[in-house]
């Protein structure tokens, strides 16, 4: 008797499916032996996370709140990866969508009616303009993306905290914060007495649209089939390069997107600890969501509900919050072995031989 | 030696090996005696390389029985396979190009105390040399030799190691046919010089050139579908036509290549010169195709075939020279500048260069073409209109595919070409290049894509066969130029071309234009 991987021919919709659950309860499995460790009944401690993330009406928004950077986070590494660019400064990208969105926002000479979409859009075009460092390094002097995006992060982070340090300090705070923006160009909360702002509204229209345009658009079908075989797609006509800066620059808008909504819907200020990692975390959602952008949204939801719930269950049980990024990382690592079964599929062998 | 009787070298009996629910081996027998030169013959997919990858070790069969000199033997790795003296000569080279003849023959070889013992390894050379008629330089650097030396130098490879079952499978895809003669020589005068007692050698020769079979072997076992369909003990008592329809299972008819006028010169090359330092860079190659004609290009592989084929695709730019399809110069050279003036492309690599493979077939069908209408409109897919468009071909083509979503990897090798096949000629093509378009294909599949050529050229378009089967260079091409170190030789018309006269040409001996 033995174990055997073997090909599988096709990879069918149940599959697709089932496995990022069962990647997502195997982590849960995995880390409650460290939640034991940490003295605690795994199961209260899950009980207590899951209602702590879910259970009253205000938690729940919290959820959809931090969900909301996480999706644009995550579309932004969907799309990237889907070309084989392997955008990890989606960290970055959001940082400078955040500044131009407090930059703009906190301009006095804009009307009101433009102060929002000039918000959105700057925001956009500077996360875009940020992800192209690493996509023209990569196209036209081939650099490592994987290296140059990732660095990127931290030479934004602090070029932005020389800033705030320095030129764009708020003269009435004690901190390195940023001016706060204008009233007016706060997002509108969409639900009385509580933070669910329009943020929000947008991360959930943006993951059917970023479908829209890698299902149904010839952009969509040049980031795959540059993704899947740059030589094919190339051999039939497609510009590599071309296709590769328009997959960053679309990718990075997303993640600035991500910024936008933080600034704008929440602190309403840039500051140190804008993101706490929210770029990275992008990375796993879009791999447990397997690059397709609807998935994004629950397994953001997913994340949103760990990194949320984490805290509710460290006051209930006193296991620590960083089981929480524990957990993040054990489903990131469970997703990727449970990809393998998308190609493969295990067989009991009935032989035992030699 | 214990007393060895008349037991033969080898001998394999009812050997089994199922995949899933493919069985790839049911039952097969195979028996080499010393002295014996097996031809093993059939179609890709007939069980050959299975059967020989259970012999060398690489899968375990299901059932069946291996005895080497009449002992049963169980072999579990390539290294217990040449413990028991079983070599295999792969079809590419396995070399280190840039060390000696003998550094390449020690590789694997455990020194004493770390250190290699050169001097046992020349003996060694020296006796192989003397003994089987095979002689190297043992301090001639690899990257040196000419590709006929370096497959001596395989097989010298597997006779140092102690090699007495030789495997060689599809040994002279790498060679003009001249080589491949003395290669057989070579073979030949081995295996006799083994002798047919204790201590003789056998050789399995792996190959669906019914002439190379022919030429070489005492024994033909063909293979189809899993299953030994015949043991052909008297090779000079069978037709070729007998040996291609045991192999396919049916009757084959060879395509005709009826008359046709020719017209207007539908791609012209000027001057062409390739940058790089490579021996394969073209040098002012020129070549002309008229409408309704087939130019064969000959050459061993290498020699610049690779790089012709992208600057005609738009791949490669030459740094000098001009290129007009249809009448018509193509000043910038691309890709989508030559699909646009009409030139169909069969890359060499089609699963490399062609298809998206884990993508659906739709994706592969439409990659060329999805800028188009009806495929797309401002930017947006009409996915209905692909669709449509790849269930046409795959019923005009008869291509065996679960579907227009089926994932392409999941097509065989000539369903796979179909597809492309299907593509490139959907665009109505002026001009298709076509790359080794049945390397790897079964007889049935090689035959439509030759009519497929066929019918184009009857539609008066130009066609550039670039292959390294002269048979089928032979069968379908009007003109045969050839193609060494970059250089083209003037078009050969078909008529007066002889396979000698294109085997010294691939060789490089004289008439060079």
């Amino acid at each position: 008797m033995g174990l055997r991987l073997e090909k599988r021919a096709d990879s069918p919709l149940w599959l697709n499916l089932l496995l990022p659950l069962a990647a997502v309860t195997a982590a849960l499995v995995l880390c409650s032996g460290l939640i034991a460790m940490a003295g605690a009944n795994p199961i209260a401690a899950y009980w207590a996370m899951f209602s702590g993330a879910l259970g009253t009406r205000f938690n729940l928004v919290e959820t959809l709140v931090k969900a909301a950077p996480l999706i644009f986070t995550g579309l932004a590494v969907a799309v990237a990866f889907r070309a084989k660019f392997w955008n990890i400064g989606a960290e970055g990208q959001l940082l400078a969508g955040a500044m131009a969105a407090a930059f703009i926002g906190a301009r006095e000479d804009l009307p009101t009616g433009v102060l929002v979409p000039a918000m959105i859009a700057g925001g956009a075009l500077a996360g875009a303009l940020w992800a192209l460092v690493p996509a023209l390094l990569k196209t036209h002097f081939r650099v490592d993306d994987v290296v140059s995006s990732l660095l990127l992060n931290f030479v934004l982070f602090y070029v932005m905290m020389a800033l705030l340090d320095g030129p764009w300090k708020d003269p009435l705070s004690g901190y390195p914060d940023s001016p706060d923006i204008r009233l007016d160009a706060e997002f509108p909360i969409l639900l009385e007495a509580t933070r669910l702002h329009l943020g929000i509204f947008l991360s959930l229209v943006a993951a059917p649209l970023v479908w829209f345009l890698m299902a149904r658009t010839t952009l969509g079908f040049a980031i795959r089939a540059v993704g899947e075989n740059p030589v094919a797609a190339r051999y039939a006509g497609f510009n590599i390069a071309a296709v590769i800066v328009a997959t960053a620059a679309i990718s990075g808008a997303l993640a600035g997107l991500a910024g936008v909504g933080e600034v704008a819907g929440i602190h309403f200020q840039v500051m140190a600890g804008l993101s706490p990692g929210y770029g990275y975390t992008g990375i796993v959602i879009a791999m447990l969501a397997r690059l397709n952008p609807l998935g994004v949204v629950p397994a953001a939801i997913y994340l949103s509900i760990i990194i949320t719930g984490a805290e509710a269950m460290s006051r209930a049980t006193g296991v620590p919050v960083f089981v929480a990024e524990v957990i993040q990382g054990a489903s990131l690592l469970t997703m990727l072995a449970a990809l393998l079964f998308t190609t493969h599929r295990l067989r009991i062998t009935g032989q035992a031989h030699g | 030696m214990a007393e060895p009787g008349r037991a033969p070298l080898l001998a394999m009996s009812g050997i089994c090996k199922s995949f899933g629910a493919v069985c790839a081996n049911q039952a097969v027998d195979l028996v080499v005696r010393a002295g014996d030169v097996v031809g093993l013959l059939g179609e890709n997919g007939a069980g050959k390389t299975t059967l020989m990858n259970i012999l060398f070790g690489a899968y375990a069969a299901d059932d069946g029985e291996i005895q080497v000199d009449g002992r049963p033997v169980t072999i579990d790795s390539p290294a217990d396979a040449l413990a028991l003296g079983i070599g295999m000569v792969h079809q590419h080279f396995h070399l280190v190009p840039s060390h000696t003849v003998l550094e390449n023959l020690m590789v694997g070889q455990k020194g004493r105390a770390g250190r290699l013992d050169v001097a046992a390894a020349r003996a060694r050379l020296g006796e192989i040399a003397e003994r089987y008629g095979l002689a190297l330089d043992g301090d001639a650097l690899v990257g040196d030799l000419a590709i006929g030396e370096q497959q001596r130098l395989e097989i010298v490879k597997a006779l140092y190691h102690g090699a007495r079952i030789l495997i060689l499978d599809e040994p002279t895809a790498v060679l003009t046919p001249q080589e491949a003669d003395s290669l057989f020589q070579a073979l030949k005068s081995m295996v006799a010089a083994g002798g047919e007692g204790a201590g003789g050698m056998g050789i399995i020769f792996i190959s669906h050139k019914l002439r190379e079979v022919r030429a070489l072997t005492n024994r033909i076992v063909v293979m189809r579908r899993g299953r030994v369909v015949a043991t052909l003990d008297d090779v000079a008592g069978v037709s070729d036509r007998q040996l291609a329809e045991l192999m396919c299972g049916r009757e084959v008819t060879p395509p005709v290549r009826p008359q046709a006028t020719a017209g207007e010169p539908l791609l012209s090359l000027r001057q062409i010169n390739t940058g790089g330092g490579r021996r394969s860079r073209l040098k002012d190659l020129s070549l002309e195709v008229l409408g309704g004609r087939i130019l064969g290009i000959a050459g061993v592989s290498g020699n610049g075939q690779g790089e012709l084929a992208n600057v005609i695709a738009g791949t490669l730019k030459p740094v000098s020279g001009q290129i007009r399809v249809g009448g018509k110069p193509v000043p910038r050279p691309s890709p989508r500048a030559l699909q646009r003036l009409g030139v169909g492309r069969i890359p060499e690599d089609r699963i490399g260069t062609g298809l998206l493979i884990s993508l659906p077939l739709t994706d592969s069908m439409v990659l060329p073409l999805v800028h188009r209408p009806p495929f797309s409109r401002f930017g947006l897919l009409n996915r209905r209109a692909i669709k449509d468009f790849v269930e046409t071909q795959i019923e005009r083509f008869a291509i065996q595919a679960d579907g227009a979503e089926a994932r392409t990897g999941t097509l065989s090798g000539g369903n796979l070409q179909k597809a492309l096949l299907a593509r490139e000629l959907s665009i109505d093509p002026l001009v298709l290049l076509a790359a080794q378009p049945t390397r790897g294909l079964d007889v049935a599949a090689a035959g439509f894509v030759h009519e497929q050529f066929l019918d184009l050229r009857a539609r008066g378009r130009a066609i550039v066969l670039i292959s390294e089967d002269l048979e089928e260079l032979f069968l379908l091409s009007d003109e045969i130029a050839v193609i060494y170190e970059g250089r083209i030789t003037d078009p050969i018309p078909i008529e007066q071309a002889t396979v000698r006269q294109i085997g010294l040409l691939m060789t490089g001996a004289g008439g060079t234009a």
